[in-house]
């Protein structure tokens, strides 16, 4: 493959952006004087910070790759992960779940599940959420420089260690809020560097009036219905009638309620974006202000995948051919990058891609730090030092999480298999969380017991389930069917992973509620005031004008989301 | 608020714009071939930089107000 050549100007671009963002962290160095600045900007953000930030820190290169890759595999259907998933669930935990994330004054998920609940199931959710944020974070560091090394002939080590000292200078000097601020830097990059690309693709391939013919061709020669890349919901019917291979049980189960559900709801590493904010207003207001951008994103991360896909089968060999017959997907952006961006605008592409990958890192270091010093490093190992003590912990745990993230981006270049069944362990893990967090903020019977087992109950339920069944032409192993027997094969992965999802899920929700009604209740009402729905004062928001109030925003945002949805239907 | 930060994003958004902008200008058409012959780089260097003014111009409004809290 031949490799895109960047001119000076280009290495201009990336050198100012690398400046500014090392910039921001120096000046912010002087505003970290206690452990809650660094970890939590001392709650001082304001909302529409907060929310842009919130937007950003899950904007990393997986997802920008990742969702261009899946508009060009699958079509239109990828706007299911936003409209259907991500917009929905961030509407919740804006107006429903921030009340009791904020009010309790807890300073990370697993310090509200140690409020709500008991000590262990916060461990279970603090070493698991550490684990997995540092291994996503080397995970995604490997992908970039793999990426780069492929299109740009970078070298790989280089561009692991460079990205690696930038993000770590920034957030060891400012702490969250040098990433929040950088996230908001990013996020304007990644829309200003991508938008002149979705517009000369558009009007190359003919508007979206000629990008839907174009998709025509793409879907009729896949074998499927004219409209298959061009329509969201009108293939789901069946699981054979779309490219995803889902049907819209699954669908909306699967990914909008249980995953899309359990991410934004119960993930730290948005979450703490919220927390970060300066007043409950502000907090409850994050998500639902993040919204309003995530809902057009598409436009500007699938989009590119969908006229990439349109021009390689009208046009011949924009994408290069992987060894199994197929176009290699995850190379449709950059490769549009290529396409389209002369020398200049590429190196503004090229430096949104860099940013994009940049907040998800800093998205991961500044969660995963936050609850290594605070509920695990305070909680099981030096408990009631002072403050300062805690600060230079959470410096160093920013140092050695970078260091593990580096060490995992190297594991996965020697061992493929050990990562992939690492991440589909945090996929078991992951899955009935949304549950827990779902009864015990609503139920006030749930007991510790009960969500602690439930929990266990659940993830065990999600690897029955995946160790049981196969995904149409997979074999046993990783994907699926790993306990010897195949019960089910369904028409395609993505479906197998919805129902794991809703297996587990519902494990969890069932399993939680029989152990909480056999058990005593380890707390009394009195402790679960502020964390608990029915124990917790309604918040007034008549004070406020229309379009600061939660529910009203909320609305707005759903409302504008069915549009959306039915516009293409 | 510490450290406004419509200013830095104010601050690089100008600079590559004009970056852009005088690059746009200043290089041969045949660079433009592949942007459908669209001299993108002079568009939006100049989208940049009024979206960089515009921010450096809040961020500066908001300064110089008394109370000086970004909305």
């Amino acid at each position: 493959m031949q490799h895109i050549h960047l001119g000076a100007i280009d290495y201009t671009i990336l050198i100012i952006y690398f400046a500014f963002v090392l910039g921001i962290g120096w000046v912010l160095r002087r505003f970290v004087r206690s452990s809650e600045d660094f970890f939590l900007s001392g709650r001082s953000i304001p909302a529409w910070i907060a929310g842009l930030a919130f937007m950003s820190a899950n904007l990393g290169a997986q997802e920008v790759i990742g969702m261009g890759a899946s508009g060009a595999k699958y079509g239109m259907m990828t706007s299911h992960f936003y409209w259907l998933g991500a917009i929905p669930a961030m509407v919740f935990v804006g107006i429903f779940m921030m009340p009791f994330y904020y009010g309790s004054r807890a300073r990370s998920v697993p310090e509200y599940l140690k409020l709500r609940f008991d000590e262990k199931t916060r461990g279970f959710n603090a070493i698991t959420f550490a684990v997995m944020t540092v291994f996503s974070s080397g995970i995604s560091m490997y992908a970039l420089a793999k990426l780069l090394e492929l299109v740009l002939g970078w070298d790989f080590n280089a561009s692991i260690l460079l990205s690696a000292v930038i993000v770590l200078i920034y957030i060891f000097l400012g702490g969250l809020t040098s990433a929040i601020y950088n996230e908001v830097l990013q996020f304007f990059l990644i829309v200003l560097g991508f938008l002149p690309l979705v517009l000369l693709g558009l009007k190359d391939v003919g508007g979206w009036a000629g990008l839907t013919a174009k998709l025509q061709t793409v879907a009729t020669q896949a074998g499927f219905a004219p409209g298959a890349w061009s329509d969201s919901w009108r293939h789901v019917g069946s699981a054979t009638a779309n490219p995803m291979g889902v049907e819209w049980f699954g669908l909306v189960m699967g990914l909008g309620f249980v995953l899309s559900f359990g991410y934004w709801c119960t993930d730290f590493l948005v979450v703490q974006r919220a927390m970060a904010a300066d007043s409950m207003a502000a907090a409850r207001r994050t998500p639902l202000l993040a919204a309003i951008p995530k809902m057009l994103f598409p436009a500007l991360v699938i989009l590119p995948g969908m006229i990439a896909i349109a021009l390689h089968v009208t046009r011949g060999g924009l994408l290069p051919i992987g060894s199994d017959g197929t176009p290699n997907y995850n190379l449709a952006v950059p490769m549009m990058l290529g396409h389209y961006l002369p020398t200049g605008l590429l190196g503004l592409g090229l430096t949104a891609l860099m940013a994009s990958f940049m907040s998800g890192m800093a998205g991961n270091v500044t969660a995963f730090n936050t609850v290594w010093t605070y509920d695990i490093y305070q909680s099981y190992i030096r408990p009631g030092q002072p403050d300062g003590h805690y600060l230079r912990m959470g410096h160093a745990a920013t140092v050695f999480g970078i260091l593990l993230s580096v060490a995992a981006a190297y594991a996965t270049t020697r061992f493929n298999n050990i990562m992939d069944m690492l991440q589909l362990v945090f996929a078991f893990v992951n899955a009935p969380l949304f549950a827990t967090f779902l009864l015990g903020m609503f139920w006030r019977r749930t007991t510790g017991h009960g969500a602690f087992f439930g929990l266990i109950i659940g993830t065990g339920a999600a690897a029955l389930h995946h160790g049981l069944v196969l995904s149409h032409g997979a074999v046993p192993g990783l994907k699926g069917a790993f306990l010897g027997a195949v019960l089910h094969t369904y028409p395609s992965e993505m479906a197998q992973n919805f129902w794991t999802a809703i297996f587990a899920w519902t494990a969890c929700f069932v399993a939680t509620i029989a152990i909480s009604l056999l058990t005593r209740r380890n707390k009394p009402d009195e402790d679960l005031k502020g964390l608990v729905y029915a124990l917790t004062p309604r918040l007034k928001d008549r004070d406020l004008p229309w379009y600061k109030q939660p529910a009203t925003l909320g609305v707005l945002v759903l409302g504008l989301t069915v549009v959306l949805n039915v516009l293409f239907w | 608020m510490k450290l406004d930060v419509r200013l830095p994003i104010g601050l690089m958004f100008t600079i590559l714009g004009a970056i852009l902008t005088v690059y746009g200008l200043v290089s041969g058409d045949t660079i433009y071939d592949r942007s459908l012959g669209i001299n993108v780089n002079l568009w939006w260097g100049l989208v940049l930089l009024a979206f960089g003014l515009v921010m450096l111009v809040f961020a500066i409004r908001a300064r110089s107000t008394p109370r000086g809290d970004a909305p």
